[in-house]
């Protein structure tokens, strides 16, 4: 299950989106959120949906490659229906039970749908056609001014770049611990909620030791190799703005006008 | 008791473009009583096919019995199975958790249903067949020494009171008297319990030591079955594989060829040298 | 001078209770000496937990020293003010693959040193062409490293050292948690780069097989150095080094039980060729 998951997985193909400056697919996707929040009506739907398709399409990423990241989600994605679909007042459409379904939540519940999974796609986009490095180079430039208020940027953002590259070998390394520990009888799936917490303790507590341990050696491997924070670091790829990224910048800007624009017209 | 596998196919990932093949229509029969090791290199199925043999993989087609049981049948129970069949995960000091070593080894027979005072009785004598002094028993696994925590963590498999004992290298990262101390350690369970053993090295030289009976996997099939002499005498084809003969091996060969051997299939330090001593005596 | 000297290094792990006061000592190093040239291969050997990783520490002052002095390319390790220079002069590959490669992409990881140091990005991008040349990873430059072979996980971790144009390399076990075939991949990296490049090596290892090319071995248990000298003189003390925890190859261990049994072949033979001739000459 948890190798469903393709955020933060990067997907190499030679595109145009992949191709272009990280801070500029940061702030794009930032855009593409925010008018999943401003559009209404199908016009707006309409709008949302067809960036996304385009830009899904010139990704180059299979598009049953994207949805399978919308798997760990599906929980969320149910409560959201439910939730909507019930407890939206409204004009009874159908009724049973204690349980009433009106137009008005079942619209509610579509769209609230499109939005989750849309946004769910639209990052997945952005880190799909992006490298975690990259990613993180571009949050650090693009949060460089946040230096002056005394937020450790760099840190930060080399946190994050770690934490990235680790998750597949902690991900192989619980699996790895629960086996050992099934082969010694272990059980963690049967009995109640409370034994079920304490069945996780035998993989946890090994996952925590070997997570301090990997911890504790690369700290040592990267002093080894001269690492003293961001000061008078250079580059191998530092960041430049191509004209792509100019013509990506406008278009972003110009949608989210539409998308505005079409709220307030219809 | 015996552990056959017929026709087992396993596939990673299958139906997508990540398909694997990774054991390839193995049939193989492990009878009671022997002492097998399974060579090959990494990515070759071993590990998949070890882990087959106690039901924490299930085949993608084919049949497993223990005893005569087919273990995929709907009422048996797979996890006495992983009881019965002891599997040694590499570097199994990571799965230590307890606060004391004792608490740790009795944490295998605990799952299997015993009583308290009967999984410590089975601790107790596992802690004692790995050979840990007992003033250790009460510490923290983490205490120990690299060498002390594997045999702790193969006696937490030992608790359990396998029939048979599978370690997948269990020597990984050891220096060369810890090696020793554990695989002579495993070599007295053969002898003295008639455990079976089941021991996955990379180390040719540990293999023709201690096994009686080598398999050599190769892309999910099994490529040599016999005992160690039979297949080291097939060292070229080892070698196309990026496998190799212990070097006692080669170096009979080279003496065959410099005509002081008339034959020479030592695959062992001891027997080269009865060998060659032999062949001085005359 | 030497490139590293080392005189009565000490390293002691003080453990202290709540209060500050000292539960116990270990003397993880007890007055070392060590001497090594410019462009030698020395391989230093020991069983678990004999100091070799901490000696090893010491050299590219991840550690530093409770008592003696310890110089690395004329500079001396107490100095703070060293502390770089050193660490880039004297790089360091350690035990498991997996956790000292920073990057997800191979040559980003081969990277990390230069960008470090201040390299110019046009130089880095040289510096790592060069560096995945000379250890035959360039084909997987733009790999992820989590899908490479453990051998070739340690040889990217190699080429990361080299991207900082060191002088010498500190493999601390380096080949432990590897099969046979990346074993070798990785000690063939590491003669090539010591006898084309000219980089002085220093292999900390428990196999025996991996020190027979070396030109000197030093031989550690708790913290002292017990033996030095060449590979042959080494490796023909087969009890004491059994002592020690250590063993020897086992080609060397089947002359040295033959001579026991009464052949008259010399001591410490290393490889396979020079048992044969030995034999043949008797026969």
């Amino acid at each position: 299950m948890l190798r469903d998951i393709t955020i933060g997985q990067y997907y190499p193909a030679d595109s145009v989106i992949h191709r272009l400056d990280p801070r500029t697919k940061l702030m794009a996707a930032m855009l593409y959120i925010l008018s999943l929040f401003i559009f209404r009506g199908w016009a707006g739907f309409a709008a949302v949906t067809l960036a996304l398709v385009l830009v899904i399409a010139l990704s180059k990423v299979p598009f049953a490659y994207m949805v399978r990241g919308l798997k760990p989600i599906a929980v969320i994605l149910v409560i959201t229906i439910l939730f909507n679909l019930f407890l939206t007042p409204g004009v009874p459409l159908v009724e049973f039970w204690k349980l009433s379904i009106s137009w008005q939540g079942l619209k509610n519940a579509g769209f609230m749908t499109v939005r989750l999974i849309y946004l769910i796609l639209g990052s997945s986009v952005l880190t799909l056609t992006t490298t975690p490095n990259q990613l993180t180079d571009g949050m650090e430039q693009s949060l460089k001014p946040l230096n002056r208020l005394h937020i450790p940027v760099h840190e930060i953002s080399m946190m994050m770049s770690i934490a990235l590259r680790f998750i597949p070998i902690l991900i192989e390394e619980t699996d790895k611990i629960m086996k050992a520990q099934l082969a010694r009888g272990a059980d963690f799936e049967s009995g109640n909620l409370i034994k079920k917490a304490k069945s996780m303790v035998p993989l946890l507590v090994p996952l925590f030791i070997s997570a301090f341990r990997r911890a504790n050696d690369l700290a040592m491997a990267m002093e080894a190799r001269c690492y003293h924070g961001g000061e008078g670091r250079t580059k191998m790829k530092p960041l430049r703005y191509k004209k792509a990224d100019g013509a990506a910048y406008l278009l972003s800007a110009a949608y989210l006008a539409g998308v505005i624009a079409l709220r307030i017209i219809l | 008791m015996s552990i056959i596998l017929d026709k087992v196919n396993y596939v990673y990932s299958q139906n997508t473009a990540y398909e694997i093949q990774a054991l390839k229509n193995i049939n193989l029969k492990i009878e009671d009583g022997e002492f097998i090791g399974v060579i090959g290199h990494t990515g070759s199925g071993k590990s998949t096919l070890i882990q087959h043999l106690n039901g924490l993989m299930r085949a993608t087609s084919g049949g497993i019995y223990y005893n005569g049981q087919d273990i995929y049948e709907e009422d048996y129970d797979r996890k006495k199975l992983r009881g019965k069949v002891g599997l040694v995960f590499q570097y199994p000091e990571h799965q230590l958790f307890e606060t004391t070593i004792f608490a740790d080894v009795s944490f295998g027979p605990k799952n299997q249903g015993f009583s308290k005072k009967e999984a410590e009785l089975k601790a107790f004598t596992a802690l004692r067949s790995v050979g840990l002094a007992e003033d250790y028993w009460y510490r923290s696994p983490f205490e120990l020494s690299g060498g002390q925590k594997r045999r702790v963590a193969i006696a937490g498999v030992l608790a359990m009171e396998p029939e048979v004992l599978i370690l997948d290298e269990p020597t990984a990262g050891l220096d060369p008297k810890g090696r020793d101390e554990i695989l002579d350690q495993v070599a007295k369970l053969h002898e003295e319990r008639r455990m079976t053993i089941v021991l996955v090295s990379h180390s040719m030289e540990d293999v023709a030591k201690y096994v009686k009976r080598l398999i050599v996997m190769n892309q999910g099939s099994v490529m040599l079955d016999g005992t160690p002499g039979e297949v080291f005498a097939h060292y070229q084809e080892l070698e196309a594989v990026g496998l190799a003969a212990p070097q006692v091996a080669y170096l009979m060969h080279d003496l065959r060829k410099h005509g002081i051997l008339a034959q020479g299939t030592a695959t062992t330090l001891e027997e080269a040298k009865e060998a060659i001593l032999q062949a001085f005596k005359k | 001078m030497n490139f590293i000297e080392a005189r009565k290094l000490v390293h002691e792990y003080i453990r202290r209770d709540e209060e500050g006061n000292v539960e116990s000592i270990l003397t993880a190093l007890n007055e070392v000496d060590l001497d090594v040239k410019q462009g030698e291969f020395v391989a230093v050997l020991g069983h678990n937990g004999s100091g070799k990783s901490t000696l090893a520490k010491h050299l590219n002052v991840l550690l530093t020293a409770s008592g003696g002095t310890l110089w690395v390319d004329g500079k001396d390790t107490k100095d703070a003010d060293n502390l770089w220079a050193i660490r880039q002069n004297a790089g360091m590959v350690f035990q498991n693959p997996d956790n000292q490669i920073i990057a997800s992409v191979v040559e980003e990881d081969v990277a990390f040193g230069p960008e470090n140091i201040g390299v110019p990005t046009s130089e880095i991008w040289k510096r790592v062409e060069r560096s995945l040349k000379s250890v035959g990873m360039i084909k997987y430059r733009e790999h992820s490293p989590n899908k490479l072979s453990g051998g070739q996980k340690q040889r990217v971790a190699i080429a990361g050292v080299m991207a900082m144009e060191p002088k010498c390399i500190v493999l601390d076990e380096p080949t432990a948690m590897l099969d046979p075939n990346g074993r070798r991949e990785v000690l063939e990296a590491v003669e090539q780069l010591n006898k084309e490049k000219g980089i002085t090596v220093i292999l900390i290892t428990h196999y025996m097989e991996e020190v027979v090319h070396a030109d000197r071995v030093y031989v550690m248990d708790h913290g002292n150095v017990v033996m030095q000298g060449s590979p042959r003189t080494i490796f023909s003390q087969v009890d004491t080094l059994k002592s020690y925890r250590l063993d020897v190859p086992q080609i060397t261990l089947l002359a040295y039980e033959l001579k026991k049994a009464g052949l008259d072949i010399p001591d410490g033979i290393l490889t396979r060729q020079e048992l044969v001739e030995a034999l043949c000459r008797l026969y």
